[in-house]
């Protein structure tokens, strides 16, 4: 036991997490034999890896020290020396539990496709494995220019999932998927670019101690936000989120709503807020509008739609758009709150797409009105069901509630309209939920191909047994997961708003000023 | 009695000749076909000139009256064009032996094509350089038309020849008006009087604009790139493989070369000039690519956004973007080379074919085929993790670093838009309906079509050694 804890110890955790599903994805393509046979051991194979990963991923949350706010399991190794690039990993309180949602929500996938995909099924899983690993690496990279390259690395297999298992629009949802987000991504390139000529480095930790210029850091910051907006995503950018959703495959909408959004949100945090600090104060304001805007227009949104997928989606909007208000309060409830509603929606969403994948696997159909009364004859369906829709509405006792409540408590010492503007949404979004479960689950049971619909089965029910395990638990007791992030949280803060502190003290031209100087 | 000029530093180029001459003549005497073998007598020739130049001298020679230099610069754009022309001339012999239009002079003119293409790299004399650029242009036309019984292959090497003949009196023009302003055709009597000159006469201006406009015919950048669709539409496809990376190395060297070095004291003049032909190229090659049904045609505009991307790196003017072209160059020849392998191996049932339709479905039929096309066009688009991202992270950080921030902003969106064709390609093979599958690859075709997709994944992790290259080779130039 004690030597396995050695050996855990000197391993490069983080890389060999990272890595591990890669090599994995190798072992599916060395594999030979009849296509049945060959689906078949990838599937296997998928599931050992991504098991294992996280299991491997469980080392760095039992190893963390949340007493510091300190970069853990750090590693470096000289890439570009001459250029200050570096491979440099490691994970604080705020980056750490995403690496965890990641890795958690793999194996889960790789079991929710087992019948669900059945061609091309080896191409598949390498795809999984190699968007886990570029999913896991953006949340340990701690270097600007690692930190792109995953961010983007995820565009690739995102595209094949969408574009090759996914159903109806599937081409067009693909496109307009990858176009938002490369035209968002280069943005921020340029905007890195800029800063490593500034600061002659691109190491993160670096950065963070270096001061921008206040008129630099309005462009950077904009740059950036082009980026990270289009992956939250916020409103008015959100358009290609309800597509790529309702196209994709179940699991990669999954993966979709659970991690890949979280990536927006996690940029904020990581690069725009501690970076640009200046920058972050002075657009808040707008921040908060979009916020607000993405959570009352796409909820009102989401309570019209007739595909359950596409309300789903729509309640992503609104949910993302708790986050960055909460982000951008600069109160630590806000900023724990928000990164607990985004952990919580990872789980939450994922299970609610799993929820309508086992439907949509039964009667081939998303339509709302197709179904109607499976409380008779899918019990075991309709509790998973329940206990993930109120999770989404944030009842008490549930993880949704936690995010939430943070989130408007923080807003509620900054700006009282954004908090009352914000909590309209949690009203919307009971209406939305409970409404789309009374249309799915109560009612007659009339139609006759619902009739024949079978319950949960064994698969399906260890799919879902340890999301609602992970919901109840965040739920009843979040202490832990906010005792991780809590030291990281205030020292992010401190920094940011002893600058901000000092940037209200200077005086800063409006918004319209630089508009103006622009047009000149 | 004049003295015997040093001959060290152009030996590569002098192995080149003779072998040339000397395969000619086992090609005109054996009575057999013997393209096979000139193919690979001429490889050799080529891998024996690498080896010249990289044994031979590397600080800044220069010999034949100061005509010829030879430096870092000269060296990296040389090995460059000689592994791009190399691996072409393997393409070449597969391909025209399955069409059974193999002709022992073949792999000769490619020979004396690349010999042309080494001179004008390292002219150091508007002479010189003209002499160079003629005997590659005048190769590659009968290049172009070597299909003969084709007829359009025969329309590309007329069109070629006619507008490459126009593009060639627009140099020599400028050239002429150069000497006649500036006194002198040589490189260094130029910089010399361009550095110390404040004021300079209207008609050097003039004669740099006629240099740039031939030579931004020759890299096929707008509004000069006519020609480029056509030919590369017309003539056979693997000659089009040499066409797009040997002839586009040798002549943005040759553009640096002439830029960079002479005329670098007068940046402010032809800055805007480079600025408007990239802006130009990136742009127009992206957009006009998007309605492209022939894959030779929506190579030819990629090349031409590419000669863009590129162009940049000429245009910030500074040894940093220097680097950042060379760099991108690099990663061009590999993977345009391998793009190529793949549309060499388009064949149905013994029939050549370059419809983008074509490519429907082989995702399922031609796995090895369609995932090397995937990577190179991921690669090419400047998605991480392959090497075409580090291409396009070098130009535009030379760009912002120079304070151009918009050309690097509108060259990034360009990018955007040309990465939606290169993944329309992706989606074509692996989202659309099976058609037809094509046949397996031939062993050289395949190999390099594998070569090129894999180096795009390992270029992209040890880049490092390649863009030292690439920057001691920069810092060859007159850039500061």
């Amino acid at each position: 036991m004690n030597a396995l804890v050695a050996f855990l110890d000197d391993l490069p955790i983080l890389s060999v997490i990272t890595f591990l599903p890669i090599v994995g994805s190798l072992i599916i393509l060395s594999i030979r034999g009849e296509e049945t046979v060959v689906a078949q051991q990838s599937r296997q194979v998928a599931l050992l890896v991504t098991g294992t990963t996280f299991l491997l991923s469980l080392v760095i949350w039992f190893g963390f020290d949340p007493s510091t706010a300190a970069f853990q399991f750090e590693e470096k190794v000289e890439w570009l020396p001459q250029y200050k690039i570096a491979y440099r990993m490691g994970v604080d309180g705020i980056s750490m539990p995403f690496v965890l949602l990641s890795t958690f929500l793999m194996p889960i996938c790789v079991l929710a496709s087992w019948h669900a995909i059945d061609k091309m099924v080896r191409e598949y899983m390498i795809a999984f494995l190699v968007l886990e690993t570029m999913m896991v690496g953006m949340f340990c990279a701690l270097d600007m220019v690692l930190f792109y390259v995953f961010f983007e690395g995820v565009l690739i297999p995102m595209f094949l999932i969408i574009g090759i298992w996914g159903g109806g629009r599937r081409v067009y949802s693909a496109f307009k998927f990858f176009l938002y987000t490369l035209t968002g991504s280069v943005l921020l390139l340029v905007a890195m670019l800029a800063m490593y000529i500034q600061a002659g480095t691109t190491d993160i930790p670096t950065l963070m101690a270096t001061k921008f210029a206040t008129d630099m850091q309005m462009w950077l910051w904009l740059g950036m936000f082009a980026s990270f907006a289009v992956k939250v995503p916020m409103w008015p950018v959100h358009t290609w989120l309800p597509d790529a959703h309702v196209d994709a495959p179940t699991a990669g909408s999954v993966i979709l709503a659970g991690v890949l959004l979280k990536m927006g949100g996690y940029g904020f945090l990581r690069l725009s807020m501690p970076l640009l600090p200046d920058a972050s104060v002075y657009f808040t304001p707008m921040v908060y509008v979009l916020s607000i805007i993405a959570v009352i227009y796409t909820s009102l949104v989401a309570l019209v739609q007739e595909d359950m997928k596409k309300l789903i989606a729509y309640s992503s909007v609104a949910h993302m758009g708790f986050v960055t208000i909460g982000i951008f309060t600069a109160t630590k409830q806000g900023v724990e709150g928000a990164i607990f509603q985004m952990l919580s929606h990872g789980v939450v969403s994922g299970a609610l797409f799993l929820c309508v994948g086992v439907v949509y696997d039964r009667l081939h159909t998303r339509e709302i009105s197709r179904y109607g009364g499976l409380v008779n004859n899918m019990p075991k369906y309709a509790f998973a069901f329940m206990i993930f829709m109120l999770a989404s509405v944030g009842l008490p006792g549930t993880s949704g509630f936690v995010g939430e409540f943070l989130v408007l408590a923080g807003a509620f010492q900054v700006n009282t309209w954004v908090s009352l503007l914000a909590a309209t949404g949690v009203v919307l979004g009971a209406a939305y939920m409970l409404y789309l479960y009374r249309r799915v689950v109560y009612g007659e049971l009339t139609k006759d191909d619902v009739k024949a619909m079978l319950d949960l089965d064994t698969r399906e029910i260890a799919i879902f047994a340890p999301i609602i395990l992970a919901v109840m638990w965040m739920g009843v007791y979040p202490l832990p997961v906010l005792d991780v992030m809590s030291v990281s949280v205030d020292n992010l803060l401190e920094h940011y708003n002893a600058a901000a502190a000092a940037h209200k003290a200077a005086s800063v031209p409006a918004l319209a000023d630089y508009v103006v100087a622009l047009l000149k | 009695m004049t003295a015997m000029p040093n001959l060290v530093p152009a030996y590569p180029e002098m192995l080149l000749a003779i072998a040339g001459m000397a395969l000619l003549m086992i090609g005109v005497f054996r009575k057999q076909d013997s393209t096979g073998l000139l193919t690979w007598l001429s490889v050799f020739a080529m891998a024996g000139a690498a080896a010249l130049i990289v044994n031979g001298p590397q600080g800044p020679v220069k010999t034949f009256s100061d005509m010829f230099v030879v430096n870092a610069f000269t060296s990296f754009a040389k090995l460059l064009t000689l592994s791009g022309a190399a691996i072409s001339l393997l393409l070449i012999n597969s391909w025209v032996r399955k069409e059974q239009i193999a002709r022992s002079e073949l792999p000769i003119i490619v020979l004396f094509a690349t010999l042309g293409m080494l001179m004008m790299i390292s002219a150091n004399d508007f002479i010189s350089l003209y002499v160079g650029l003629e005997l590659q242009s005048l190769a590659l036309y009968v290049l172009a038309a070597y299909h003969r019984n084709n007829l359009r292959s025969t329309e590309a090497g007329v069109k070629y020849f006619v507008l490459g003949a126009l593009a060639s009196g627009l140099l020599l023009y400028g050239s002429s008006l150069i000497y006649g302003f500036g006194g002198t055709t040589s490189f260094d009597g130029l910089a010399a009087a361009m550095a110390s000159a404040p004021e300079h006469h209207v008609g050097v201006i003039i004669g740099i604009v006629f240099v740039i406009s031939g030579m931004a015919f020759k890299v096929s950048a707008v509004p000069f790139h006519m020609w480029t669709p056509d030919v590369y539409e017309g003539a056979p496809t693997p000659i089009t493989a040499f066409f797009s990376v040997a002839p586009k190395v040798a002549a943005l060297s040759l553009f640096l070369q002439v830029l960079a070095g002479p005329f670098a004291p007068l940046i402010g003049q032809w800055q805007q000039v480079l600025v408007f032909v990239s802006v130009m190229s990136m742009g127009w090659g992206a957009v006009a690519a998007v309605a492209q049904t022939n894959i030779k045609r929506l190579m030819a505009y990629s090349s031409i956004g590419h000669v863009g991307y590129a162009l940049i790196g000429l245009a910030v003017g500074t040894s940093d973007g220097a680097r950042g072209m060379l760099f991108y160059m690099l990663i061009y020849v590999f993977m345009n080379l391998g793009t190529f392998a793949v549309i060499l191996s388009m064949r149905v049932k013994g029939r050549a074919v370059e419809d983008i339709k074509d490519l429907s479905g082989i995702g399922k039929t031609n796995k090895g085929m369609a995932l090397a096309l995937s990577i190179l066009m991921f690669s090419t688009a400047g998605i991480p993790p392959l090497a075409g991202f580090w291409g396009k992270y070098f130009i535009f950080q030379a760009a912002i670093e120079a304070g151009m921030v918009s050309l690097a902003v509108f060259g990034l969106l360009a990018s955007v838009i040309a990465a939606f064709y290169y993944w329309r390609l992706v989606k074509i093979m692996y989202f659309d309906a099976s058609g037809d599958a094509f046949d397996a690859p031939d062993t050289a075709t395949g190999l390099i079509m594998t070569a090129c997709s894999a180096l795009m994944v390992v270029l992209f992790i040890v880049s490092a050694p390649f863009i030292d290259a690439a920057d001691v080779a920069a810092k060859a130039l007159s850039f500061g």
